[in-house]
């Protein structure tokens, strides 16, 4: 592994490998962010920087799914809260301990003139980059900073177009998901100049209600506010805005920082293969500590020397020309389940999962034995059933057409062989097989009740 | 050996006898509950031999509506709690949950259960209340597992309840039977009280019906008559010796030892006689009561004790000796038992030491009792006949538990016993109408 090279140059920003922390807590203090240094993290975006906010007590609230603690996050906290001044001289002391890890400031103003001003404080500190946060989808938006500047391309694109004037470090724009089209907001920041982008910033979102006093989490005195999502239950959402910006003509050359659930290597691969060649993790290091880089920064090594690359730049975005659109999807491509019997457990959740959630193509054995089985003509190949069957490995999707034959919707729709009225016998699902409707009746659970 | 010190307080006896299923705090049985798959028809379910909706409740302990488990116990099995603590799920439930197909730890069922009950129990939330009352009236001989659980489900359906009970306590072996470090006498008696409280049946007590004058008052005063009778005393083993001083039977061992607990002075030298799960309890005990040295002599080998593997493997851990393939000839000693002659199966004798004789040859059954009660036929075994509907051959005398299936465990006791009460209201609902 001798030969593997994690370090990056990020729209000029340099750094030792690609594991940032993102702009939030875990970079308030040049403590913490030189106690991440040491710990293996490549680089940090200081915590927003702009006029100090007052933040409420009671700040966080999360989702816990089953065992899992923290499977998302919404947080309601606002930018720093401590002056300008200390931020600026701390973030001068990290530097000098620091001169070769990507220092990054956050920032969050209003005004030209404030804009400016706060650009020079962070030049002359020595900061290594600048972020815009235009993402912050809580309380900063309601002053219209934020998330209120994300959603208005043209008020970006004039800021940016400020940050530019006035910068000499490379700017990264980072855009909030709160938006139905994230190309909108993408394109103002590289029309406006911006060096890179990142995203995502949180998503808006209420995790819960108290249900002793009625309000939403985090509970502030009785009452609460929407909040800003994150933490693993978010990365989908983020990988698809990544992937509508790695993809995009406009856009693809501009760098850009992955963030929104990245909490292991294999998040850290998935995230620069659709095209990111920085990663910024908060969530995760809020949870466990700047520690977690260390599996992070392994599984990517052992990744990278399994395949043979040296940098990230080998492997960057190889991802982004397999996300297609549905209709240039092969429509004779076809995988049946196929349950491994000497692994199966027995707990039927696939024959439910089918039955009352798919396609009915799951049989019980009338032999006694608990292991169900597949009934081939029905199954459509949905995965459902290997996605619930809690063994590794047991229920596999195989394929059973030859691959000879490639034809999708697109081609379909050329050649006029698309269904195109409501009871057009193309239709896909016309000639399966779908039980009686009476049949629901006979289907009833064991009465084990020993009451008539 | 002397594994264990003799208990001198109460704290040294919950010492040596600490519990074998402790109490779960909320946060294990949340992180615990969160295991289980939600199996569809569930196997867990249908090897408890109530039917738990097993995963219901523990799905319910991990949402943090542990009332509504607790509601989920109760409603198969009546004594949900006891049963957490004494069922050996080892062989029910857990011993079929799905993840041991895969060698892995199956859910700790029993413990979820207490947690789920324990936590109704602690705060006295209510979950039943008797049915409408029907004007019908039935007798329960024996407050044991089945008469409870007959009990209870009889007024749910609206029925006054007297239960006629020989001792001085309730829930038959659950109190003087099982292991102390199963469940404590305080626990068994309070899941009695906790049901008895809500639902209202009445129980005398020191009040044995033992003839047929007696039998006869039930059948005038009640409209059926449950017998939840369970077997009777340890058997005869038929030899030399044996009704000498310093030679007990096992249940009554167990009996003397769980009502005096710290009070009880165990021999030093203990020799028990038998292969079955009692006999190995009794042993387990005699060791925890700090007798120095404890043999456990069965005629057959160690593949045929009927012992479940993991009662001898605690036995063995109490520091228990076992012997096989040795039958008991005689017992020596002069007024007063001091040893046990054995005869191995090629006709050699060995003689073995004993200041205590614990004889876990079975119980008895209930024969005696049941020539009172012309019509009551008994199988080839003693055991009480009944129909699926829990009747016996005496029309209106209706039967289960122990007594019924020749002995079996406290989980069977409490199915069956409300299987009867059911059965008991479609007879009455028909015939005295
Ligand atoms: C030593 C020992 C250990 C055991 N350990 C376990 C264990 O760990 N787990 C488990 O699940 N099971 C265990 N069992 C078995 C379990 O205790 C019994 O299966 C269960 O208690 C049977 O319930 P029952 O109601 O049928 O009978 P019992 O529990 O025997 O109750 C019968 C009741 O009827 C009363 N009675 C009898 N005759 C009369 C009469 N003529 N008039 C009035 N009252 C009468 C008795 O006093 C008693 O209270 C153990 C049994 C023994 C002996
Ligand atoms: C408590 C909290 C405060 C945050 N504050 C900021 C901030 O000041 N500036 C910013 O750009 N993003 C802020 N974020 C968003 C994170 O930088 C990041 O974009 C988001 O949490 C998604 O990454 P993750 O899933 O790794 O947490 C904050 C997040 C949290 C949880
Ligand atoms: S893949 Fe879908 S349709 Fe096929 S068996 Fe599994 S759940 Fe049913
Ligand atoms: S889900 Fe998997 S383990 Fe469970 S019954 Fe189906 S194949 Fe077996
Ligand atoms: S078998 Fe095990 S995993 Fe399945 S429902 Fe029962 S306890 Fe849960």
């Amino acid at each position: 592994m001798s030969n593997i090279d994690l370090s990056i140059n990020f729209a000029g920003i340099k750094a030792p490998n690609p594991f940032w922390l993102a702009s939030a807590p875990p970079t308030n203090t040049g403590y913490q962010i030189m106690k991440a240094f040491e710990a293996g993290w490549g680089g940090a975006v200081w915590k927003t920087l702009g006029i100090p906010v007052q933040n409420v007590s009671s700040r966080y609230g999360s989702i816990n799914y089953r065992d899992t603690r923290m499977a998302g996050l919404s947080n309601i906290e606002l930018i720093t809260d401590r002056p300008l001044a200390d931020n600026l001289r701390e973030i001068e002391e990290v530097k000098k301990h620091f001169p070769n890890h990507a220092v990054i400031a956050s920032l969050m103003v209003e005004s030209k003139k404030e804009w400016f001003q706060i650009v020079k404080d962070v030049e002359n500190a020595g900061a290594d980059g600048i972020e815009l946060n235009f993402g912050c989808p809580h309380g900063m938006c309601e002053r219209g900073m934020g998330s209120a500047v994300g959603q208005e391309p043209e008020v970006l694109n004039t800021i940016v177009q400020w940050v530019m004037e006035a910068s000499s470090i490379p700017v990264i724009t980072k855009l909030t998901p709160n938006i139905s089209d994230i190309t909108d907001p993408a394109l103002a920041a590289v029309r406006g100049g911006t060096s890179a982008l990142s995203l995502i910033n949180t998503i808006k979102s209420i995790v819960g209600i108290d249900l002793d006093t009625y309000a939403p989490y985090p509970v502030v005195d009785g009452k609460g506010t929407n909040g800003g999502y994150c933490g693993p239950a978010v990365k989908p959402i983020a990988l698809h805005m990544l992937k509508e910006l790695a993809g995009h003509p406009e856009i693809r050359n501009t760098p850009i920082s992955g963030i929104g659930g990245i909490e292991t290597w294999r998040d850290v691969v998935e995230f620069i293969l659709l095209g990111a060649t920085s990663v910024q993790v908060c969530t995760a290091v809020m949870h466990y500590g700047f520690g977690i880089v260390r599996e992070m920064e392994a599984g990517l090594r052992q990744f990278m020397s399994d395949k043979g690359y040296s940098t990230i730049y080998d492997f960057a975005g190889k991802a982004v020309p397999n996300v297609v659109e549905w209709k240039h999807l092969n429509l004779h491509y076809k995988v049946v389940a196929s349950i491994n019997a000497d692994k199966c457990i027995g707990c039927q959740l696939c024959h439910i999962a089918c039955d009352d959630g798919a396609h009915q193509a799951i049989a019980l054995p009338i032999n006694g034995s608990r292991v169900p089985e597949i009934i081939d003509e029905n199954c459509v190949g949905c995965n459902l059933c290997s996605l619930v069957c809690p063994v590794e490995d047991c229920i596999t999707m195989e394929r059973r057409d030859d691959g000879s034959k490639t034809e999708t919707w697109a081609e379909r729709t050329v050649l006029g062989k698309i269904p195109e009225h409501f009871n057009d016998p193309r239709g896909g699902g016309v000639g399966h097989f779908v039980p009686e409707p009476s049949a629901a009746l006979q289907y009833k659970r064991k009465d084990r009740s020993g009451r008539k | 050996m002397a594994e264990f010190n003799r208990p001198e307080t109460p704290q040294d006896f919950i010492r040596n006898f600490a519990p074998k299923k402790p109490l779960m705090n909320s946060s294990e049985a949340y992180y615990e509950s969160a295991r289980c798959l939600y199996c569809y028809d569930a196997p867990c379910m249908d090897a408890c031999p109530t039917h738990i909706d097993i995963p219901l409740f523990i799905k319910q302990i991990n949402t943090g509506n542990i009332k509504g488990a607790a509601a989920t116990i109760y409603d198969s099995n009546w004594l949900g709690n006891a049963c957490g603590k004494v069922c050996p799920t080892e062989q029910l439930c857990e011993g079929s949950c799905v993840y041991t197909h895969q060698d892995m730890k199956p859910l700790q069922i029993g413990r979820l259960q207490n947690f789920a009950t324990e936590a109704v129990m602690q705060a006295g939330s209510p979950l039943f209340s008797p049915g409408k009352d029907n004007g019908r009236k039935v007798a329960i001989v024996g407050a044991g597992p089945a008469g409870i659980a007959c009990a209870c489900e009889l007024r749910v359906l609206g029925y006054s309840v007297e239960i006629f009970e020989a001792k001085a306590l309730p829930t038959g072996l659950t109190v003087y039977g099982t292991a102390p470090y199963k469940i404590t006498n305080e626990e068994a008696l309070r899941e009695n009280e906790y049901l008895q409280n809500q639902l209202g049946y009445t129980i005398h007590y020191n009040h044995p019906i033992q003839n047929a004058a007696q039998f006869a008052e039930l059948e005038q005063g009640f409209d059926a008559v449950f017998l939840g009778l369970g077997l009777g005393a340890t058997a005869r083993l038929g030899i030399p010796g044996e009704d000498m001083p310093g030679v007990v039977g096992a249940v009554e061992f167990v009996e003397e030892l769980r009502m005096k607990q710290s009070a009880y002075s165990i021999p030093d030298t203990v020799v028990v006689i038998g292969g079955g799960n009692t006999a190995v309890d009794a042993a387990s005990e005699s060791a925890r009561m700090g007798a120095s040295s404890v043999h456990l002599v069965y005629r057959r080998t160690k593949a045929d004790m009927g012992a479940y593997d993991f009662e001898y493997a605690t036995a063995l851990g109490a520091g228990v000796k076992g012997v096989f393939e040795a039958s008991p000839v005689r017992i020596e000693g002069e007024g007063r038992a001091t040893g046990v002659t054995f005869a191995r199966p090629d006709g050699t004798e060995f003689h073995l030491p004993a200041d205590l004789v614990i004889k876990g040859t079975g119980q008895a059954k209930q024969g005696e009792l049941l020539k009172h009660l012309p019509n009551i036929s008994t199988d080839s075994k003693g055991r009480i006949v009944v129909d699926e509907a829990f009747q016996t051959t005496r029309p209106g005398y209706f039967a289960a538990g122990d007594a019924v299936n020749g002995g079996a465990e406290v989980v069977n006791a409490a199915y069956e016993g409300k299987c009867a009460a059911q059965g008991m209201h479609q007879w009455i609902q028909t015939n005295k109408a």
